[in-house]
This record gives C-alpha cells, sequence and structure tokens, in this order.
C-alpha cells in the first residue's frame, strides 16, 4: 500500500443552516479543503452522509455534489454507515489512494438535519438502530444509550456528575472552535438539571441537530510534498474499521463498546503504536457516557475508569490525553454523516499547529474515532506527522 | 415511518405472537427472532423455541422524549430483559405500583398493545415487562 497523507481541510460553520441548502454547505466545505490543499482537480470523491433520502428527499449525492463541484465525469460516490459515514468515506477514499486507484481524492461529509421536524428528524435518526426489534417496542436513540449508561453506572459506579463533566469540557473547548455550532460553556448544575430526554441523559448530555459539512483532500506521499507549502505532512498513518452486534440487547456486555476496540486494535497495529501514543483524539461523543465508554475502549484509560478519568480532567486540553479540543459532537454539532470527516480536519489541524486557543501543544500523533448507531460500526484513523 | 405495515407484522407474528425464536442445533443459541445464520458459531440447523416469559431487566431507562408514535405514553420504562433459558429483547417496563425500576429485577413478558395506529390502520401488538 502507498502512503497517504491529508493535503487540505475544511469545514462551513456549523449550526441551524435554514438559508443554505445540503448542496451549498457541502460545496462550501469541498472548496474550503481543495482551497486549503492548492488543488482544483480530483480524481475521485466520496461524500459520507447517513440518509439525503429522509433528511431531506435527495439521494444520489455521489453524482449530485460532483456535478454542484463543476466536476461531473470524476468517479464519486456515496458512504452510509450511519453516524460513522463521514469516518467511513475516509477510509474510503483512504483504500483508493493507498491502492493506487488515485492520486488525490477529495473525501467529504454532509448531513442537512434541519429541513425536516424534529420528528422526522428523530425518525430519520432511529434507523441506525435495529427498526424490528429496538425501535417498535419503543427505543430512541437516547433511550439506548441512556441503557448503556445504566449498566455502566450499575457495574463500575459511573455518576452523573462524572458523565455530565464530558459536556462541561467539550462545550469549554467548543468555544475556542470558529465552526461550532454552541460556542458557549455549560456547567455541571446545568447539565444535571436541564430537561431529561431519557434517563439519566438530559438534554444537554445529547449532541444537537446540525446542519454541516466537512472535506480534507488525500493524496499519495510525492504529491503531498510537492504541495506541501512548508507546511509539516500529516500521514494517515493506521485505518481501522470495525462492527458489532447490531441490537444493544443481543451483545453479552451491555458496557463495553467492542466494534471501538477492534476498529482501534487494527488501527494501531497498521500505525504501529499503542494508545499511550496518541496525543490528541477526536471521537464520538454523541451522548456524554459514550465519550467515557470510548475512552475505555480506546485503552486511554482502564476499564470502568473512564468517568473518574474525565472528573479529574485527564481528558481536558492540557491533561494527559486532550479528548474533543474541537467541542466534540456535543459543542461543534453534530451533523451525522458529517462527523468523521471533520474529526479529521481537526485532527490534522492539530498535528499542523493550527487549532488556534485549542492547539494541543506539540501533538505529533492523534487519532478519529466514529461510529454508527449504538456503536454497531466503529471506525478509527491514527494520523501522524511525517519529516 | 417507525409504524410498520400491515405485511410486516403479519410476517412478524411468530416472533411477536407467540414468542417464537430458534435454537440452534449446533451450539444451543437461544435467537429471537430466528433468523437464517447462527450469530454465535455460523451453523444453519435450528429448533424452532418458544421462549420463557420470565426473565430480568438487565439495564433500563426512563424514556421522555419518543418518536411519534410513543409520544402519548411519556413518561415511559424502557428495558432489556433477559429470559431464564436464553434470548434477550428490548421491551416497555410497565405496571409497577410503588416500585422503582432496578436492575436485575424480575419480570414476566405479557402481550400488550405496543403502537396504537400502523400505516394501514392495523393495531400493532407484542410483549411488555411486568414486575413478578
Ligand atoms: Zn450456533
Amino acid at each position: 500500500m502507498r502512503d497517504v497523507c491529508i493535503i487540505g481541510v475544511g469545514m462551513n460553520d456549523w449550526g441551524e443552516l435554514w438559508d443554505l441548502s445540503l448542496r451549498t454547505i457541502w460545496t462550501q466545505a469541498a472548496l474550503a479543503a481543495l482551497a486549503d490543499a492548492g488543488v482544483d482537480k480530483v480524481d475521485a470523491m466520496t461524500v459520507g452522509c447517513m440518509s439525503g433520502g429522509l433528511f431531506v428527499g435527495q439521494e444520489h449525492l455521489g453524482a449530485l455534489l460532483a456535478d454542484e463541484l463543476g466536476m461531473a465525469g470524476i468517479p464519486a460516490t456515496r458512504v452510509e454507515s450511519a453516524c460513522a459515514s463521514g469516518g467511513v468515506a475516509l477510509r474510503t477514499g483512504f483504500l483508493e489512494v493507498a491502492s493506487g486507484l488515485a492520486d488525490v481524492v477529495l473525501v467529504t461529509g454532509v448531513e442537512k438535519m434541519t429541513d425536516c421536524s424534529n420528528d422526522e428528524a428523530t425518525a430519520a435518526l432511529a434507523t441506525a438502530a435495529d427498526q424490528e426489534w429496538e425501535v417498535f417496542p419503543g427505543a430512541t436513540f437516547p433511550g439506548l444509550y441512556a441503557m448503556m449508561a445504566r449498566a455502566h453506572m450499575a457495574a463500575f459506579g459511573t455518576t452523573r456528575e462524572q458523565m455530565a463533566m464530558v459536556a462541561v469540557k467539550n462545550h469549554a473547548n467548543g468555544i475556542h472552535n470558529p465552526h461550532a455550532q454552541y460556542r458557549r460553556a455549560v456547567t455541571v448544575d446545568e447539565v444535571l438539571n436541564g430537561t431529561m430526554v431519557a434517563d439519566p441523559l438530559t438534554v444537554l448530555s445529547c449532541s444537537p441537530i446540525t446542519d454541516g459539512a466537512a472535506a480534507v483532500v488525500l493524496s499519495d506521499k510525492e504529491t503531498a510534498r510537492r504541495l506541501a507549502k512548508g507546511r509539516p505532512l500529516v500521514r494517515i498513518a493506521g485505518v481501522g474499521l470495525a462492527t458489532d452486534r447490531m441490537a444493544l440487547h443481543n451483545r453479552a456486555d451491555l458496557t463495553a463498546l467492542n466494534a471501538v476496540t477492534a476498529a482501534a486494535q487494527k488501527a494501531y497495529a497498521m500505525a504501529g503504536v499503542t494508545p499511550e501514543a496518541i496525543q490528541v483524539a477526536e471521537v464520538h461523543d454523541c451522548f456524554t457516557i459514550a465519550e467515557i465508554m470510548i475512552i475505555e475502549a480506546l485503552g486511554f484509560v482502564p476499564r470502568g475508569q473512564g468517568g473518574p478519568a474525565t472528573a479529574a480532567g485527564e481528558t481536558g486540553l492540557g491533561g494527559r490525553i486532550p479528548v474533543n479540543p474541537s467541542g466534540g459532537l456535543k459543542s461543534k454539532g453534530h451533523p451525522v454523516g458529517a462527523t468523521g470527516v471533520a474529526q479529521a480536519v481537526e485532527v490534522t489541524l492539530q498535528l499542523r499547529g493550527e487549532a488556534g486557543a485549542r492547539q494541543v501543544a506539540g501533538a505529533r500523533i492523534g487519532l478519529t474515532q466514529n461510529m454508527g448507531g449504538t456503536g454497531a460500526s466503529s471506525v478509527v484513523h491514527v494520523l501522524e506527522v511525517i519529516p | 415511518m417507525t409504524t410498520p405495515s400491515a405485511a410486516r407484522l403479519t410476517r412478524e407474528y411468530p416472533a411477536r405472537y407467540r414468542l417464537e425464536g430458534a435454537r440452534c442445533l449446533a451450539c444451543g443459541e437461544i435467537l429471537y427472532p430466528r433468523r437464517l445464520v447462527c450469530p454465535a458459531c455460523g451453523a444453519r440447523e435450528f429448533a424452532v423455541h418458544r421462549l420463557s416469559s420470565h426473565g430480568v431487566v438487565k439495564t433500563f431507562t426512563v424514556i421522555h422524549v419518543a418518536g411519534s408514535a410513543f409520544k402519548h405514553q411519556v413518561p415511559y420504562i424502557l428495558a432489556v430483559v433477559a429470559l431464564e433459558g436464553g434470548g434477550t429483547l428490548t421491551c416497555e417496563l410497565t405496571d409497577l405500583v410503588d416500585q422503582q425500576p432496578e436492575i436485575g429485577m424480575p419480570v414476566e413478558l405479557q402481550f400488550r398493545r405496543i403502537q396504537e395506529d400502523g400505516e394501514a390502520g392495523v393495531i400493532a401488538y407484542g410483549h411488555k415487562a411486568v414486575p413478578r
């Protein structure tokens, strides 16, 4: 396999963008990434999107968006793995460059979630769970994560306050991200006393509904060197994708995210690193409990210690392993198909030293972790600066 | 979108109405509902297995914000129930009187109305857990 580098990154300002369409926000992000890379042509394109069909009634996004970018003719396709669509689109682009099929690939993610009603958006998101055996008897997405939270609390003594600290930390980070949807601090009390969604998860324990897009440009190492303009070269050193039993009730251990662990192990092995080597991580905090379970599954902290480690500040900016300096899904927003690509945008900026007030000093190796459903799909990338 | 069609409900009758699952003849895994390949061992030969209606709560939540089909029911308790002799499912936990839901709570499955109205005006039935 050839080395694959990230040579350009871009995203639009995320939020409830009633005045902008899916194709417009997507094009904004794509143009930003192409400009950052210094290229105006690509060999191929991928689009991570969970459900253009349900959110805006539009499928066939590969052709639509290539056309929108003035690039009708190139190979372009949409990639779907629920909320992991963006991360899986990145892996798809990686494979195209690594295999030699393409030299320059535009990897994108997009979701336009506010054109439909809240009920329709909730129903669309619920299609990432088992419709027949989870959603039919009454499950909602927050409900499924709430049941994981309950199991984690019972098994390890994880507290509501520890979970709330995930939201507090990520909102504190998001203040420094100009693209974030909610650039404001929240307190533990605000999280705990917010409207209950699914006990123990309150509204501030959940990531928001967001319109947003993100893009990265990938290339082989030689092309990347030619276009580097003196900037640090960021290589995708490891890639891992794994699946788990789809329905939560079919998993033997409700407190573990086995697909996250399996995807991480693949990515670590390919990159030749251990979890201790990771200096900055963007992870899928769709709900506060998710980040606690993910940092355990990635091996950043021992099983059951995600809550205490978060409360102790280990994952804060300046902590032992800063997690979600971008603000994470909680503060930055969660346009589901765009999230996995935006994670790569953030870690690339961190490794280039261009993350401004949220910069993790001296970061040379970072990780992204994106997942779909209740963790039935997870994709992990290890990124590193190379000479 | 979440309300099932009449055809789908009919397909799901054996599992939903009779708690009919399958037992893998190779490894003994209990599947609910039945499927064509055993997720535990990959075998494809099964015997029909009627699930026990007795089980315990593995985890639960109280849902306060629900999808459109369940809006009129909030707040309601949702649980993962592990059944005696094998099989797990997600279902509502109901009929609690002066009692808080708990992990480990012994429950019994009862046949109840699940959704008021499907796409074709069909009422969807299935099982809910009640304390025992
Ligand atoms: Zn078997």
